[in-house]
């Protein structure tokens, strides 16, 4: 370990080891980030969500986006696999599909930060039981 | 460096790891491997969740999923469901003790939703053998500000203004503490670090010191840098040994990274530390007390002044402050003095950690803004009474605290509500306890604790308590008069008067406190000879119910001391004054013929 020897050191080593603590640091407040959730049962899994979702965390650290990406089960859309759902604070969420690496930066770019709708949005069909009074 | 898309922490708190957490943390390292997933997700073994109830406690991040009493052998299920297919293993989630419900994440949950989390900010949250998850987290950057940028006067004045008050128990402004400390002239000067906790059922200093060693270590840094001495000692008790290793940890780092040692930061403020094992003799927590047992003195108090800011250890002025106390400082100052005294009540700014226990369903460490009712911290954080009974009081401020009652519930804790109260903060014990609990043997227990620790050197506290203690036993014990109640309030006012130092005008108390708000009981023992909570064994009146006694004599053999006779097939009796109440008769009837009164 080398020594720290000011304070601008120190500031300077801080930025550098945040970036480790990011995910920890957004878990605090998931409520104000954009949740960003990758259906990763076996069927995404097969169909490259694992790749996907290393799309979106690599984009998101690089851009410094507030959304945090966490991993979903089956959603049952499986034909449309991988599959995405992005909510926005305040919005409804909304479910991607056919998402490959390519198409997971388009979404952060244009849905996410820019706020303009894409193609390949599955309409929602299911109420889940946590919604249901 | 690999960016993990998740983290598990893993509490490795002492409470948790009795539990085996190592063993957790091991199996979900090697079950991330055989799944090839070490790049993806990172295991970390963190300080105390504070939900100590339901522990081990592993928390997997982003989605704050939180699953509770996890055993080493769920842990490949953990992996193989969660890590790899995102799938929560509900079984392991927390289940609401009201609805019934699994909890998905901890931010749902009860406990946490109305805490506030300042002095436990890293509690459950950094790796505590890890410096760069502490500064990562502007760690050391409060010490780096002030050494560099300002006077330490301006940083008293810091301390002043956010109203931080000592959190050992007396409530003491800090910031005027340091001060008077900083105007003492002297060639050396010491601050002293209390970890010398003490009080039945507290754990807070504790959970601190293995969670976020860090963060006192720079508060003590701060602190010497403010009343000018170069030395820290921390006088911590041997018996937490996780606590000591997890400070020697983090010095060590600290020293390497030049955040201790000579010429901080480049500048020319020096400072280290050094640890001191008390014994875990409750005197010690009175600073006077501390001072001469660090000095290799025997653990006695002297009277004050001199107070240590004037002559402490060594006959140098010094600074004691407790480890919450300390590990509230460096937020101070990141966060701004006004910031600070923006919570809590009007007179005791900031937040408050308890340790709750006793007849509470969600036993742990809680850390909630000064100013929320004992309501909220019972019914919503600790998730009510265990087992449906009915709340009859809580006890604050461990042995030198009192009772409080069911028309104190919404009473806003804060040092001078307490106080007003009958009881006290303390170190921040609460003991709750319901209806089965009997308020005379409560305070017999307290009194207990106070005789074994009493250093004897004043007569009073020698002698008093040992007088006290035996007055309470003879009422627990069915032998006591009404007189005794009068004898016990003027005994007890007479140690607070006459005592020498902190623990002896405060032990008398749990004494004082029970007999105003559970007088009732006090004269059921002496008039009636019942313990209306059925716990006074000597007050128990064992009698046979003779119709549903069939005369199996299965009593008469379990009886150890022949109280029971009667002919077989025949109702028997019980001998009242032969009875000795140990209740093995009562465990053996299979008709429950056994009436206990």
């Amino acid at each position: 370990m080398n020594k720290i020897k000011s304070l601008e050191d120190l500031r300077k080593m801080k930025q550098s080891l945040e970036h480790g603590m990011n995910i920890r640091e957004k878990s605090n407040e998931p409520d104000s980030l954009v949740q960003i959730r990758v259906a990763m049962a076996t069927c995404g899994i097969a169909s490259g969500a694992r790749t996907v979702m290393n799309a979106l965390v690599e984009k998101i650290e690089q851009e410094k986006i507030p959304a945090v990406v966490t991993q979903g089960g089956c959603m049952g859309y499986c034909y449309a696999e991988p599959t995405i759902e992005v909510k926005v604070p305040g919005k409804d969420p909304v479910v991607f599909g056919n998402v490959d690496a390519v198409r997971a930066i388009e979404i952060i770019e244009k849905y996410i930060v820019n706020g303009e709708l894409l193609d390949g949005i599955i309409p929602t069909n299911y109420q889940s039981i946590n919604e249901k009074q | 460096m690999a960016q993990y898309k998740m983290h598990l922490l893993v509490c490795g708190g002492t409470g948790c790891r009795a539990s085996q957490s190592e063993q957790i943390v091991e199996n979900l390292k090697s079950e991330i491997k055989n799944l090839g997933l070490e790049n993806d997700a990172q295991v970390v073994t963190t300080g105390c969740f504070g939900f100590c109830e339901k522990g081990p406690i592993v928390k997997i991040i982003p989605d704050n999923t939180f699953y509770t009493q996890v055993k080493p052998e769920d842990c490949a299920e953990i992996v193989t469901e969660h890590v790899l297919k995102g799938r929560k293993v509900n079984r392991l989630l927390y289940e609401d003790p009201e609805t019934l419900k699994h909890i998905e994440d901890s931010k749902h949950m009860g406990f946490y939703q109305k805490q506030l989390r300042i002095a436990l900010r890293n509690c459950g949250f950094i790796d505590p053998e890890n410096i760069d998850e502490y500064i990562a987290r502007d760690g050391y950057a409060a010490i780096g500000k002030i050494i560099t940028e300002m006077t330490p006067e301006a940083a008293i004045d810091i301390m002043k203004k956010s109203g931080l008050r000592g959190r050992g128990g007396g409530g003491f402004p800090t910031g005027l503490k340091w001060e008077i400390a900083s105007k003492n002239k002297a060639d050396q000067k010491y601050v002293v670090c209390n970890a010398d906790e003490g009080d039945p059922g507290a754990f807070m200093d504790r959970s601190i010191l293995e969670g976020d060693p860090h963060s006192v270590i720079e508060a003590m840094a701060i602190c010497g840098y403010c009343i000018g001495a170069t030395k820290g000692i921390v006088y911590i008790r041997a018996e937490y040994p996780l606590a000591i290793k997890r400070l020697k940890v983090a010095a060590r780092q600290a020293r390497a990274y030049g955040l201790l040692g000579e010429k901080i930061l480049g500048t020319d403020f020096d400072f280290d530390i050094e640890l001191r094992y008390g014994a875990g003799a409750f005197v010690c927590g009175e600073e006077t007390a501390l001072i001469h047992s660090m000095e290799g003195h025997r653990g006695e108090p002297t009277v004050k002044p001199p107070f240590p800011a004037e002559k402490g250890y060594l006959g140098k002025p010094t600074n004691v402050n407790n480890v919450e106390t300390f590990a509230n400082v460096p937020a101070i100052f990141l966060k701004g003095a006004e910031w600070f005294a923006s919570i809590g009540t009007e007179k005791s700014k900031g937040t408050k950690v308890f340790a709750l226990a006793g007849k509470i369903n969600n036993v742990g460490l809680i850390e909630v803004p000064m100013g929320i009712t004992l309501r909220e911290v019972i019914f919503e954080i600790g998730g009510g009474i265990k087992d449906g009974k009915k709340f009859k009081a809580v006890q604050t401020g461990g042995p030198s605290g009192g009772c409080l009652t069911e028309k104190h519930l919404d009473t806003p804790i804060d040092f001078d509500n307490l106080i007003a109260a009958g009881s006290m903060m303390g170190s921040g014990g609460m003991i709750v306890m319901d209806e089965d609990d009997c308020m005379v043997s409560v305070a017999k227990f307290y009194l207990e604790f106070t005789v074994e620790e009493s250093c004897g050197k004043c007569a009073p506290c020698r002698i008093g308590n040992k007088r006290l203690h035996e007055i309470l036993e003879k009422i627990c014990g069915g032998k006591g008069v009404e007189e005794d109640i009068e004898y016990l309030k003027n005994l007890s006012r007479v140690i607070k008067d006459t005592s020498l130092c902190g623990l002896g005008q405060t032990s008398p108390n749990p004494v004082l406190s029970t007999i105003e708000h559970f007088y009732d009981e006090y004269l059921a023992h002496v008039k009636e000879r019942i313990c209306p909570a059925g716990s006074c064994k000597a007050l128990k009146l064992y009698t046979i119910i003779s119709d549903k006694c069939t005369g199996c004599t299965a009593c008469v053999r379990a009886c150890p001391v022949d109280a029971i006779t009667g002919e077989k097939r025949q109702p028997h009796v019980i001998d009242a004054d032969k009875c000795i109440r140990c209740g093995a008769c009562y465990d053996k009837c299979k008709f429950t013929a056994i009436h206990v009164q």
